[in-house]
C-alpha cells in the first residue's frame, strides 16, 4: 500500500462522492483539489462550478483562488457571480464543496469567528459563498480537520445552515426544500446524517483509526450504527495525479 | 407584506431609489466625454473620507492597486469597506488605517495562502470594526437591486443563520409563496473602484474572463473610477458593442496603468506575483512591519511605473506573463512543499 498524508485521503475520499454528469459548486481549498481529482479520475465529465464566474473548466492546475484564471480554463463559460449564485438558487446544483473551522451535529458550520461576535478571539474570513453554498445546492459535502473544538455541541456562529435545529427547521426557515448537508469529511472518517433525526453519523472510519478515537475528536453525541466500514485508502494512480498533476508547488497538498 | 424577522447589522449604502434618480440626474452625464485622468486626480476627485467604499474584481484577481496604493498615500481615512471577497485590496486598506467600518462576506483572509495577519490583528484590536455579516451572493443581489432602481431584491439565502441576524436584510413572508424568504437592501456604494482590460477615453470597457459582480456594481456606485491595462480607440469599442460590460455613462474617471492590478492578477495577461505577496504577508505579522513595507512600496513611491521598478521591473512582469500562461511554474514562497 502507498504511503499517504491526512490530506491526500481526504481528497481522495472527498473525489469519489462526487458523480460523472453532474454538477458541483466548489469552494476554496481543499474542495477544489478534490474536484479537480474526480475529474482527472472517473468523472471526466464532472461539471464544476466556481462562484466568480468560473462554469465547466478543464482545471489545469490547482487555483489559488476560486476567482483566478485557472477557474475558468477551456471553460463553458466565463460568466458572473450573478449567474453562478442565481443557477443555484434555480436549483442546477446538485452538489455543493464547502471547508469549515466548526460544525455541530446538525451540520451546521462556522467560517465566522472563534468566540463572541462582538469581541473575537479570531476573526476568520465570514461566509464568503458558504452560506450560498449550504442553503442552495442540493446536497452539501463538507471537508474539514476534527477535533474536539471543531466537532462542537454549539457553533460560535453559524454561518452556513445545516439542518439547523433538526428535522423540518430548513423548509421553516424558508430554505429551499430536501437540501442539506450530505457528508462530513475529516482525516479520521466519513459521516453521513440520520434520515429522521438529521443529526450526525459514522458512516466509515479511514483506516487505522478507532471508534474510541472518533468519539475522543467529537463534542457531541455522534450517531455510532452497528455497522461501520473501513474507507478505501488514496490508490497509487490518485497519489500521482495529485502530487504531479494537481498540487505539485504544495499549496494544499502540504 | 409581514416582516417576519430583522437583521441588526448596519445598512451600508442604502438610498430610497427616487431618491437616487434624482442623484444620477444630477450627477452622472450622458455626454461622451473624455473623462481620462491620473490616478492622483481620480482619488483626489472622488474618493473622500467616511465613503462607502467598494473594490471590483475578485480577491486578488482584477484588482486596481495602483489606485488602493494611491487611498493609501493620500490618508483617506474612516471608509466604509464592502468586504465582498476582499483580499489583498482590504487587507492593505485596513493595515493602513484607512478603513474604520466594514461589512464583511470575505475579508481577513488570502485563500489557500492563509489568514491576513494585518487586518485579523485590526478587527481583533477592535481598531476597526466589522458592523455587518452579509453572504457573496447577498452582496451582489444588494448591487443588482441598486442597479435596478429597486430597495430591495428578493433571495433564499442567509434564512436561519447567525450571518443573517448580523446582516441589514429582512425575512418576510412571500406574499406569493406563503413562505419566509429574505430581502436584501440595495447598496449603492459612495465610490467604486473598477479594473478593466481596456477601455475608450470616456469609459466604455471590456473585461475579459469573469465579470464576477462589476457588471452590477459599476451600475450601483454613485461614483465610479475605472483602471484600465490600455486605452483604446471608441471605433474598436463600437466594432463590437456585445463586449462592452460597463457603459461610458456611469464612469466618472478612466486612468490608464498597465500592470494596475500588480500584485494581484490579471486573467489573460499576468499572474499574481506570490513572491510580493509572501513579502506582504510576511511584514504585515507586525505594525513595524506593516510601515516597513508601506514606506518602501507606497510612500516613497510618486508614479505607478515607478513601484513596478521597484517590484521587479520588467524581468518580472515577463515572468508573471509566462506563469498566467501556464509556460513557467508559480513560485509560492507561501506553500510549503
Amino acid at each position: 500500500m502507498a504511503e499517504y498524508s491526512s490530506v491526500e485521503l481526504l481528497a481522495s475520499v472527498a473525489s469519489r462522492m462526487l458523480e460523472d454528469k453532474k454538477s458541483v459548486f466548489v469552494g476554496t481549498g481543499l474542495p477544489m483539489v478534490a474536484a479537480m481529482l474526480a475529474q482527472k479520475t472517473h468523472a471526466p465529465n464532472l461539471l464544476i462550478v466556481f462562484e466568480a464566474g468560473g462554469i465547466g473548466p478543464l482545471i489545469p492546475v490547482l487555483p489559488i483562488s476560486v476567482g483566478d484564471s485557472r477557474t475558468f480554463w477551456k471553460a463553458i463559460a466565463a460568466s458572473s457571480m450573478h449567474d453562478s449564485m442565481s443557477i443555484s438558487q434555480a436549483g442546477h446544483l446538485d452538489y455543493g464543496f464547502l471547508g469549515a473551522a466548526q460544525i455541530d451535529m446538525y451540520g451546521n458550520i462556522n467560517t465566522t469567528v472563534i468566540g463572541p461576535w462582538e469581541k473575537p478571539l479570531v476573526r476568520l474570513p465570514g461566509s464568503g459563498g458558504a452560506n450560498d453554498v449550504g442553503s442552495l445546492c442540493h446536497k452539501t459535502i463538507i471537508i474539514m480537520r476534527q477535533e474536539k473544538r471543531k466537532f462542537v455541541k454549539k457553533v460560535d456562529f453559524l454561518t452556513t445552515p445545516g439542518y439547523l435545529t433538526g428535522p423540518g427547521a430548513r423548509e421553516k426557515a424558508g430554505l429551499p426544500a430536501e437540501t442539506g448537508p450530505y457528508r462530513v469529511i475529516t482525516q479520521l472518517g466519513v459521516y453521513g446524517f440520520d434520515e429522521e433525526t438529521k443529526k450526525m453519523k459514522l458512516i466509515s472510519v479511514h483506516p487505522g483509526v478507532t471508534i474510541e478515537e472518533v468519539k475522543a475528536n467529537t463534542g457531541f453525541n455522534l450517531i455510532i450504527p452497528e455497522e461501520i466500514t473501513e474507507t478505501e485508502p488514496p490508490s497509487k494512480e490518485e497519489l500521482e495525479i495529485l502530487r504531479r498533476e494537481i498540487d505539485p508547488t504544495g499549496m494544499v497538498l502540504r | 407584506m409581514e416582516v417576519l424577522e430583522e437583521g441588526s447589522g448596519e445598512l451600508l449604502g442604502w438610498h430610497d431609489p427616487d431618491e437616487m434618480r434624482k442623484w444620477v440626474l444630477k450627477n452622472k452625464s450622458r455626454e461622451l466625454k473624455d473623462k481620462t485622468m491620473s490616478v492622483k486626480e481620480a482619488v483626489k476627485r472622488f474618493v473622500h473620507s467616511g465613503d462607502v467604499i467598494a473594490i471590483g474584481g475578485f480577491g486578488h484577481v482584477r484588482i486596481p492597486m495602483a489606485v488602493i496604493y494611491e487611498i493609501v498615500r493620500q490618508k483617506k481615512r474612516n471608509l466604509a469597506l464592502l468586504a465582498k471577497t476582499a483580499v489583498h485590496d482590504a487587507d492593505v486598506l485596513i493595515a493602513s488605517g484607512c478603513v474604520s467600518k466594514i461589512e464583511v462576506a470575505y475579508c481577513f483572509g488570502h485563500e489557500l495562502r492563509g489568514l491576513s495577519p494585518a487586518s485579523r490583528r485590526a478587527v481583533e484590536t477592535g481598531k476597526c470594526r466589522v458592523v455587518a455579516e452579509i453572504s457573496n451572493a447577498g452582496f451582489q443581489w444588494r448591487f443588482l437591486a441598486a442597479m435596478m432602481g429597486v430597495p430591495f431584491i428578493p433571495t433564499r439565502v442567509m434564512l436561519g443563520t447567525d450571518t443573517f441576524k448580523k446582516s441589514s436584510a429582512k425575512i418576510v413572508k412571500d406574499p406569493f409563496t406563503g413562505k419566509p424568504i429574505c430581502l436584501l437592501p440595495a447598496c449603492y456604494p459612495d465610490v467604486a473602484i473598477i479594473h478593466v482590460h481596456r477601455c475608450d477615453v470616456y469609459g466604455n470597457c471590456q473585461i475579459d474572463g469573469i465579470l464576477v459582480e462589476d457588471f452590477e456594481l459599476a451600475r450601483a456606485a454613485k461614483r465610479l473610477i475605472v483602471t484600465t491595462e490600455e486605452i483604446v480607440e471608441n471605433e474598436r469599442i463600437r466594432t463590437e458593442p456585445w463586449r462592452t460590460v460597463i457603459p461610458f455613462f456611469t464612469v466618472d474617471a478612466v486612468c490608464e496603468v498597465p500592470y494596475g492590478s500588480h500584485p494581484c492578477e490579471m486573467p489573460g495577461i499576468y499572474f499574481s506575483d506570490e513572491e510580493h505577496i509572501a513579502e506582504w504577508l510576511r511584514l504585515s505579522k507586525t505594525d513595524e512591519g506593516v510601515k516597513q513595507y508601506l514606506d518602501k512600496y507606497v510612500y516613497s513611491v510618486e508614479k505607478f511605473e515607478d513601484y513596478l521598478e521597484l517590484v521587479g521591473g520588467i524581468k518580472k512582469l515577463n515572468y508573471l506573463k509566462k506563469v498566467e500562461m501556464l509556460k513557467a511554474p508559480m513560485k509560492a514562497p507561501w506553500a510549503k512543499r
